[in-house]
């Protein structure tokens, strides 16, 4: 890691690990959104990693976003903070100012008619607690307050907010980009696979802490090699997300859109590790693990619903697969390794 | 917190050249050589090839020079011996003498060792077999029981190797023998030895047939063989520790994964003339699968090139890439539903003919699936 990169990591993790406890999650399930934490997380420039230095962002790459996207992740992180800092970065790849307060990503179907925004996004995460929405209408980066916006508040099975946000000729701020077509799903997945990432790694380390604590039979449950072998795959799912997702930023600071390879990798290989980890972390957990009192449902409830979020793995699969199977048997490995 | 680290490893832009210039010779040098041969890839020996590969530096490329070596970095190895693994070049002859026999003879071998063996490794004119295993002693490594006694001069060895990969073919084996029969001394009583199986009397070579009816391993029976001091490896009763930084080097390379990849090559070829959405999710899947696994296995290769110890890291990705070279078979057959085939002509079919037949040995060798879980669980903690 390099400077920014330790400064990042303490500064996301000192902060999340201390400040989102179960019961802040709990209350933000019952609908208590966590204003002073978010407060404290952009305070801190959480949201600004990709925003430049000379608009008060960290100036950031994409691999230092992994950092916090992760961290968000791993810690449960109650708060659209991955989702802002993709608005983040997509209001500065088109020259808008960066707002503070919460924003929020759009993705829907949406007209600009003489600056002027009209559509509806469903599942806009937390779409009732954010100031500004983000959208991309034909390779526009639209900028809109959505104090006007109708909502219709809907959860996923996280119980984090995706509403449905209805905008009406709502005075929006638009530049041209050069983003691709589908920047909103594709960005979406790669900020989506890495805070799966990063909660596949609580998942392992929360279930070998776990293991080496419950006592059945006379001992931790850990020395049981039935529950060894479980907990080595789960690792190892977790290291291969880790690598996957790290992979995927650092080629899109190497060669933007046409990480759009990367970032499917990343997000089918995610989607089939939150099957597997998932299910071993609840096994090794017990009954416990099943009850709302234990933690250990945040993450995995998080799991199971973003791994559905800004298209499924298997959804990337076919689009990459076609793509490989257009391109020929031959050019796979020359492709493969000319990354 | 994971106890192992993955951090990204990109190959130097320098390697390019390379990796070119090996497609070219593979495109010529395997024209004529059925798919179904070629799926063999490091499991399938050709002298002559290996005869090739050591006239073009390829062998040995990290080792220094006054040994036959190239001193060429640990990238340039890995892009060698994934173009060649990708291509399905049957590199099995020197493969373990360039794999994990001469670099421990770098590390631990005498001089003399030295001299005398590795130049003609690198030439690949001289193979190695690795005998660990025994009827008795398969993952329990340390119950080795064949006894190596002191005599005059050497050792009298006896007892009975199992499961040697190439041992009808190699010139020398790696072999680990008890020295120390003390019940105490069970992991310090053991040693390693170079042994000369071409001019030793004593050794009698059995392959056995494997379920494809292939003679792939071997029985190696040893009956009052007599191995001279001078080729006991490292230091006597070292042996259980030199096995183990040899492991690393066993579980770390890209064969670890890539042993299905033609396999995967044409199952694409055959959806192309198809076509159809689910072989379109099939196919992206395993590409997911492949691009991570080669970015971890490029990781265990950084690490190499520093000079640190992946031996967690191989573990991890070893058990992964294993997973993904035997299901192989499983998707083929899931989406394509053609039969195997053995001599049928047809590319496809020979190779899952091949391949399915073969995937079993792909999480026993080099560890079993249940060591290599044992030794990440180690790392997690658990034990």
């Amino acid at each position: 890691m390099n400077e920014l990169q330790t400064i990042l990591s303490d500064s996301v993790n000192g902060l999340l690990a201390e400040r989102v406890t179960k019961a802040l999650v709990q209350k933000a399930e019952e609908g208590d959104f966590p204003t002073a934490l978010w407060n404290e997380v952009e305070a801190n420039g959480l949201t600004r990693v990709l925003v430049p230095e000379s608009q008060g962002g960290a100036g950031g790459t994409w691999a230092d976003a992994a950092i916090v996207l992760k961290a968000a992740g791993e810690h449960v992180a109650p708060l659209p903070l991955a989702d802002a800092l993709l608005a983040n970065w997509f209001l500065v790849q088109a020259g808008i100012e960066v707002p503070d307060g919460v924003t929020t990503l759009l993705d829907g179907a949406f007209t600009l008619e003489g600056g002027k925004l009209s559509g509806e996004a469903p599942g806009v995460p937390y779409g009732r607690n954010a100031a500004h929405g983000v959208a991309i209408v034909k390779g526009e980066v639209v900028l809109v307050p959505l104090d006007g916006a109708a909502i219709e508040p809907g959860l996923n099975v996280a119980r984090e907010p995706r509403d449905r946000v209805v905008l009406k000729g709502a005075e929006a701020t638009a530049k041209k980009t050069a983003l691709p077509g589908n920047a909103m799903k594709l960005y979406g997945a790669l900020i989506r696979a890495c805070q799966m990432a990063g909660a596949l790694g609580y998942l392992s380390s929360q279930s070998v802490a776990y293991a080496n604590e419950r006592t059945q039979f006379g001992k931790p449950i850990g020395k049981f090699q039935a529950i060894q072998q479980q907990l080595a795959v789960l690792s190892t799912q977790a290291a291969a997300c880790g690598v996957v997702t790290d992979h995927a930023c650092a080629q899109l600071d190497k060669r933007g859109a046409e990480a759009a390879f990367e970032i499917a990798v990343a997000k089918i290989r995610v989607d089939d590790a939150s099957s597997i980890a998932t299910s071993i972390a609840h096994q090794v957990h017990g009954a416990i693990g099943f009850t709302y009192e234990h933690g250990l449902h945040f993450a995995t409830r998080r799991l199971w619903a973003w791994r559905a979020e800004f298209g499924a793995g298997s959804e990337w699969a076919a689009m990459l697969g076609r793509e490989t199977v257009a391109a020929g048997a031959d050019a796979l490995w020359p492709h493969v390794t000319a990354r | 917190m994971q106890p192992f680290r993955f951090d990204l490893c990109e190959l130097p832009g320098e390697t390019e050249g390379l990796r070119q210039e090996i497609r070219a010779f593979l495109a010529e040098e395997l024209k004529q050589i059925p798919k179904v041969t070629r799926a063999q890839t490091w499991s399938g020996s050709d002298p002559e090839f290996s005869r090739k590969m050591g006239a073009k530096g390829w062998i040995g490329m990290t080792w220094p020079k006054q040994y036959g070596g190239h001193e060429r970095s640990f990238f340039e190895r890995y892009v060698m011996l994934e173009e060649m693994l990708a291509a399905g070049a049957p590199v099995g002859a020197h493969w373990i003498g360039d794999r994990q026999s001469g670099p421990l003879l770098l590390r631990f071998g005498t001089e003399e060792q030295r001299q005398k063996i590795l130049p003609r490794v690198a030439k690949g004119e001289c193979y190695f077999c690795i005998g660990m295993s025994e009827p008795d002693s398969g993952s329990d490594l340390a119950a080795t029981r064949t006894r190596a006694d002191k005599v005059d001069g050497g050792y009298r060895v006896n007892g009975t190797k199992l499961w040697t990969s190439g041992a009808h073919t190699a010139h020398y084996m790696i072999a680990l023998f008890r020295t120390d029969f003390a019940a105490e001394a069970k992991h310090s009583g053991l040693t390693q030895f170079l042994v000369d199986l071409k001019n030793t009397d004593g050794i009698t070579i059995r392959p056995i047939k494997d379920l494809a009816g292939n003679a792939h391993f071997n029985e190696v029976v040893f009956e009052d063989a007599f191995v001279p001091d001078n080729m006991l490896v490292g230091t006597e009763g070292g042996g259980w520790g030199q096995v183990t930084a040899e492991l690393a080097f066993e579980r770390s390379g890209p064969e670890r994964y890539l042993s299905s990849f033609l396999l995967m090559v044409e199952m694409i070829r055959e959806l192309e003339k198809r076509g159809g959405e689910e072989g379109a999710r099939e196919i992206g899947r395993l590409v997911a699968h492949l691009v991570t696994l080669r970015q971890m296995s490029l990781s265990v290769a950084g690490m190499l090139e520093k000079g640190e110890n992946p031996a967690l890291e191989a573990s991890v990705v070893k058990d992964l890439g294993a997973i993904f070279e035997q299901d192989m078979p499983v998707r083929a057959h899931e989406l394509l539903g053609i039969a195997p085939g053995i001599g049928t002509g047809n590319d496809y079919e020979d190779v899952l003919g091949y391949l399915t037949q073969t995937v079993p040995s792909f999480s026993l060798r080099g560890g079993t699936r249940e060591i290599l879980r044992g030794i990440i669980a180690r790392g997690l903690g658990l034990r």
